[in-house]
């Protein structure tokens, strides 16, 4: 690998890659799973896949790495559920996207547009005192932003929640 | 060939090879029990729809094979959610089909419309709700296979009425029947693991000739994998012990001298100190329940762990083994009695250290510590163990016993003699009152050719006992022993023992409701038994009628408790004995 790891999430957050049948009902029983089991899903991603019979989840988990063994195998169970994996942060591409609005009158609206610029951000929507901009990017980074938008007075904020792949074999894009 | 949803349904089930189905009709299911008229399908109506899952459950236990209940929806679903749970928590194969309103009528909180499928989610090995009747031949078919492979379990199938309903178009369906390949490709996401990996074997094998106090922990497993002959084998080859969970009783004979009984909170001293002092832990189709393991960092301390299961998710969940090996639990046993054999180059014996003394530490403490109570003598109040003695001795060696839950249940645990497998049938995982009457009833339908006895609580009882119109009507004999002790007596039990005998809210009085008078107007024949003498003549007279289901109710001594006894959350070297035996301490 040629590139230094990303920064990682918290040690208490592991990331499942979960191929599941793409069918009525799949995601709650994923769900129920977890909650039945005691666990909390920090964050929850899904779309079908290139094969429109079956979806992706990536999954943040918020355990410990001992009964996360438990839950994978858990989840194994569910007769819907065909693959999951374990994605080390050092060994996958992660990103996330977020949509925000954020005050911005007067002076402070350049500062703003700044910061958004520098994430290489976008503008969706221009109000009179507030812009709402579109980030795409690492999910720690997306939090660094968050904290540098804060001060400025955030109206509204969705996450998509993290999505992540396993990196290539001879190392790729960041 | 042209059909219609709730004739492929019926149909269906008669290909999966089902005989009986326990049920109930209402509403939402009115178009399947139509064609049940012309079905060879015996259907069993029930008086109360989980009566008709514990009755497939009792089906399931004693025949191996999937019991069948169906009923309609909202409070039917909803009354068969306890034995989902049962069957669930006890690996019972079961398929349960369940009525739903109307596809388009789905989400309007409809008449008698719940979510089923989201209710029963988690208490399901498997559940779907079905919306084109083109999906009905397919989806049972995946419903048997899923309930009967792997680890076992219950599956549920929603029907809503209009895909069944001939009136309506949407029934409408040209027959087939999926071939198993089309079945398994149609789940991709099941894969139950058979065969364990060889070199693990390899490994349990090695452990087992180096261990010098090894025991077999068998459980329920053995029994769901048909594995009590290779067990035995494992055992004689071995000369091991092999202990009994309250799931595996049968599936190694009692009367067996490597036989130690049942382990756990009431397991028998023996079993409970073997498994404790052991260096080597043998566990076969078992789960380090906590009512096994008692305080789990105190469980077996010195013991090296082989763990066979076919649940992956069993395997480390409560102690991390050694040597994990996921597989069924008959095909990895023969595998373990041929890499023994191998690796002992034939003469297992001599392969193996001595154990000469564990063995002599063994009958040591069985001699020591037997079950023991005091014998009742005429005129006594009777003794719930004298009872189970009498009812054991008097009934074919062969006979099925199913019980409730509470202390009845742990007695005839300890007194009955299993000799051979699928005659115990109990709640064990979620431990259901009323669990007995309809359990029984089932299992004398899928074994008409053996008495089969429940013995029941006053408790438990009172919340199932109306099924025994159902088996006086279908003509089902079972025979029931009520140990009326007036009370919640495991419960009681508690509160005496770790509650300074403070009784709250246990006390349900032994003449109300008269429990003869009330079998009799259920079509029973009844009897009430109040002293030691007439316990074996009242016994042996229920045992000769076979037209008729028949209840013995046995007054008992309120007072007796179960022991020996692991104090919840204590480890199991706190294990009390009865008071009349020296206390173990520093007996090892
Ligand atoms: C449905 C249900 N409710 C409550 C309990 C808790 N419980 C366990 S044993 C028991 C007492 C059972 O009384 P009885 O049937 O008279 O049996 P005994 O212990 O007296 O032999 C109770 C209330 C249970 N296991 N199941
Ligand atoms: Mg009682």
């Amino acid at each position: 690998m040629n590139l230094p790891p990303p920064p990682g999430p918290p040690p208490r957050h592991h990331v499942l890659s979960v191929l599941v049948e793409n069918r009525a009902g799949v995601l709650a029983r994923v769900a129920s799973l977890f909650a039945r089991r005691g666990y909390n899903i920090f964050s929850l991603a899904v779309a079908p896949t290139h094969d429109d019979r079956f979806s992706r989840l990536t999954v943040v988990v918020d355990v410990e790495s001992a009964p996360l063994e438990q839950v994978v195998k858990q989840l194994n169970k569910l007769v819907n559920v065909l693959e999951i994996s374990e994605l080390d942060p050092r060994d996958s591409v992660e990103r996330e996207l977020v949509l925000l609005t954020v005050t911005a009158d007067g002076d402070r609206r350049q500062e703003v547009l700044g910061l958004v610029e520098r994430f290489e951000g976008r503008v969706l929507d221009d109000g009179a005192d507030e812009v709402t901009v579109s980030v795409e990017d690492h999910p720690s980074r997306l939090d660094d932003l968050e904290e540098l938008l804060r001060p400025f007075g955030i109206v509204g904020i969705q996450r998509t929640g993290r999505v992540a792949l396993p990196r290539l074999e001879s190392g790729g894009p960041v | 060939m042209p059909t219609n949803g709730g004739s492929a349904l019926i149909r269906a089930l008669e290909l999966e090879g089902v005989e009986v189905i326990f049920g109930l009709p209402g509403g939402a299911i009115l178009p399947v029990y139509d064609p049940i008229i012309d079905s060879p399908i015996r259907h069993i109506l029930v008086r109360h729809e989980q009566g008709a899952g514990h009755m497939a459950e009792g089906f399931a236990h004693a025949t191996g094979r999937p019991g069948v209940a169906m009923v309609t929806s909202g409070p039917a679903a909803t009354n068969i959610v306890t034995p989902l749970c049962d069957a669930y928590m006890d690996s019972v194969p079961m398929v349960v089909i369940t009525g739903q309103v109307p596809t388009p009528a789905i989400g309007t909180d409809a008449f008698q419309e719940c979510d089923t499928v989201g209710i029963t989610r988690s208490v399901t090995k498997h559940n779907e709700l079905v919306t084109r009747a083109e999906d009905i031949p397919l989806v049972i078919r995946q419903a048997f296979h899923i309930a009967t492979t792997g680890r076992p379990g219950p599956v549920l199938v929603d029907i809503p009425k209009d895909i069944v309903d001939p009136v309506n178009p949407r029934s409408a369906l040209e027959w087939y029947w999926p071939t198993d390949d089309e079945v398994a490709s149609s789940l991709p996401g099941y894969r139950p693991t058979t065969a364990g990996q060889a070199d693990q074997v390899r490994a349990a094998a090695e452990l087992i000739l180096s261990a010098r106090k090894p025991v077999i922990y068998a459980g329920g497993g053995i029994l769901k994998a048909r594995a009590a002959a290779a067990l035995r084998e494992l055992a004689e080859l071995t000369g091991i012990h092999v202990v009994t969970t309250l799931m595996a009783r049968g599936g190694f004979p009692d009367d067996h001298p490597l036989c130690l009984g049942m382990p756990g909170m009431h397991g028998n001293y023996t079993a409970v100190t073997a498994m404790q002092s052991a260096d080597l832990l043998i566990a076969l189709g078992s789960r380090f329940d906590d009512r096994v393991t008692g305080k789990v960092d105190a469980f077996a301390p010195e013991a090296r762990i082989i763990h066979v299961d076919v649940d992956p998710a069993e395997i480390g969940k409560v102690r991390r083994p050694d040597v994990p090996i996921v597989g069924d639990c008959r095909v990895v046993i023969e595998e373990l009695v041929t890499a023994v054999r191998d690796l002992s180059g034939g003469d297992v014996a001599a392969a193996q250290p001595d154990r000469t003394e564990w063995r002599s530490t063994i009958s040591g403490w069985q001699e020591r510590y037997p079950l023991v109570y005091e014998q009742s003598t005429e005129g006594d109040l009777l003794k719930p163990q004298y009872v189970l003695e009498q009812l054991r001795d008097r009934a074919p060696e062969d006979c099925i016993v199913a019980s409730g839950v509470g202390q009845h249940q742990m007695w005839t645990s300890q007194y009955w003699r299993f000799n051979h497998p699928y005659t115990w049938v109990n709640s064990g995982g979620l431990g259901t009152m009323g669990f007995s009457v309809p359990a029984a009833i089932g299992a004398k339908v899928g074994r008409p050719d053996r008495m089969v006895w429940a013995v029941d609580g006053d408790g438990c009882f009172q919340m199932t006992a109306q099924e025994l119109v159902t088996a006086a009507t279908e003509r089902i004999p079972v025979k029931v022993a009520i140990l009326n002790n007036a009370y919640l007596g495991m419960v009681r039990q508690w509160q005496e023992m770790f509650y300074d005998e403070r009784y709250s809210e246990v006390y349900l009085s032994p003449d109300l409701p008269d429990y003869v008078k009330w079998s009799e107007a259920m079509g029973c024949v009844a009897m009430r038994v109040e002293s030691p003498e007439e316990v074996g003549p009242a016994i042996d007279k229920a045992n000769e009628i076979d037209d008729r289901p028949v209840v013995l109710e046995f007054r008992t001594d309120s007072s007796e408790k179960v022991f020996p006894m692991v104090p919840a959350g204590r480890s199991n070297s706190d294990i009390v004995v009865d008071p009349s035996q020296p206390p173990p301490g520093g007996l090892r």
